[in-house]
């Protein structure tokens, strides 16, 4: 398959046009699945009683987080060895998404953690490498926007998206390798899921919908950010023209 | 055979960043390895009965609330319990309010001091929650059907 065929700005937007009525239309229906069940359809807990439900939004905003971020990688790592002008749009448009989803995942977390643990924070591995993560997301923005050619900011910041992602596996496994408040996995164990069927329902509902969401979202944001490149080329093309007719 | 000049060049910045990346990776890997037991966020009680662990430091423990070791101090608002690894204990020594959680043969974290006399002084203790989730009534039937191993399970 060419991919390169997909980089050219045209094929994006018709390709897009297909996909988005799919992800937005994904979207509505797994995030008002997730909802109903996660609201009302779902027991309470044994021991944590209705606290269970922040489950289904913080654990499928952390799943996104770190989704978002091997995204962000990927087109990082296309960026700086392909060129692909999509990539740098592509990690450019998606990376607000990715912070946000962070930012959700670390507010019900600590929602969650004070009725639960007693605690808003604990500097244990797992929480930390998040907030680490939260603020490589703001940094990668900083980074992005920080040079006046956006050339050099996408590949700048490229590198700090290959960097930040070493950040990924020690989220991951931190649960396991060092002693933390935070529970370990509970989905992606090699026995048995250690979550009751009633309650995967709308935790995998919610997953779902939310990178339905993501997918919509980025979509439309790549193409928000392909018209402004637009804008600002015909603007370039404008002022070259006029200072030409003035000399003339 | 000799590919074209863009090609090459596309190939160097993948050997590159793979040669950067695999040197990110050993790097981190080096750091994590000799982080090793630091970046724990408390110690078990078998660590402290084997001595690596300074006394008279603030420091926390973690394991579970002994099985029938709860005790409220009657007349003031101390609590007094231990913690096990199902190896070795600690008494603990709490005042204050526990969070929801908190209860006999669940995980708990305590922060605080190690007294000379072995007794852990507590100043906040929080309640650490395991990965399993259920509906109640499917806990009482595990229960019923005696396959209930709460208590028994390390803690990690």
């Amino acid at each position: 398959m060419n991919w390169h065929r997909y980089a050219s700005p045209a094929n994006f937007k018709r390709l897009s046009d297909r996909l988005m009525p799919w992800t937005a239309g994904g979207a509505a229906v797994f995030l008002a699945i997730g909802v109903w069940t996660g609201l009302f359809a779902s027991p309470a807990d044994y021991q944590q009683g209705e606290t269970v439900r922040i489950m289904y939004v913080h654990v499928p905003a952390a799943w996104m987080s770190m989704f978002v971020y091997a995204n962000l990688a990927v087109a990082g790592a296309a960026a700086l060895v392909w060129r692909h002008p999509l990539a740098e749009v592509a990690g450019r448009a998606i990376a607000p998404v990715g912070a946000a989803f962070t930012f959700l995942c670390l507010v019900t977390g600590s929602l969650w953690g004070k009725p639960m643990w007693g605690t808003w924070w604990v500097w244990d591995a797992r929480l930390t490498s998040v907030l680490i993560l939260f603020f490589v997301y703001l940094a990668y923005m900083a980074l992005n926007s920080a040079f006046d050619e956006p050339e050099r900011g996408a590949r700048a910041s490229a590198v700090l998206a290959l960097v930040g992602a070493i950040n990924l596996p020690i989220i991951k496994f931190s649960v396991d390798w060092w002693n933390t408040l935070h529970q370990p996995a509970s989905i992606t164990r090699l026995d048995a899921p250690a979550v009751d069927p009633s309650m995967l329902v709308p935790l995998f509902a919610m997953a779902v919908g939310f990178t339905f969401f993501f997918l919509a979202v980025a979509l439309v944001r790549i193409r928000a950010e392909l018209l402004e490149r637009r804008l600002e080329a015909l603007r370039h093309a404008r002022v070259a023209g006029s200072t030409i007719v003035e000399r003339a | 055979m000799k590919l074209p000049r863009a090609r090459t060049a596309k190939r160097r910045r993948l050997m590159i960043l793979l040669l950067a990346g695999l040197g990110l990776g050993t790097a981190a890997a080096l750091t994590l390895t000799a982080f090793d037991d630091h970046l724990v966020f408390f110690h078990t009680p078998s660590d402290i009965a084997a001595h690596k662990v300074p006394v008279d430091r603030q420091m926390r423990i973690g394991g579970l609330v002994e099985e029938g070791s709860v005790e409220r101090v009657s007349g003031s608002a101390t609590i007094r319990f231990r913690v096990t690894d199902l190896e070795h204990a600690i008494p603990v020594t709490y005042e204050g309010v526990l969070p929801d959680l908190f209860r006999e043969g669940q995980g708990v974290v305590a922060n605080g001091k190690l007294g000379a006399d072995g007794t852990f002084r507590a100043n906040e203790v929080l309640a650490k929650h395991d990965e399993n989730y259920m509906p109640a009534e499917v806990a009482e039937a595990l229960k019923r059907a005696g396959r209930w191993q709460e208590g028994a399970a390390k803690p990690k």
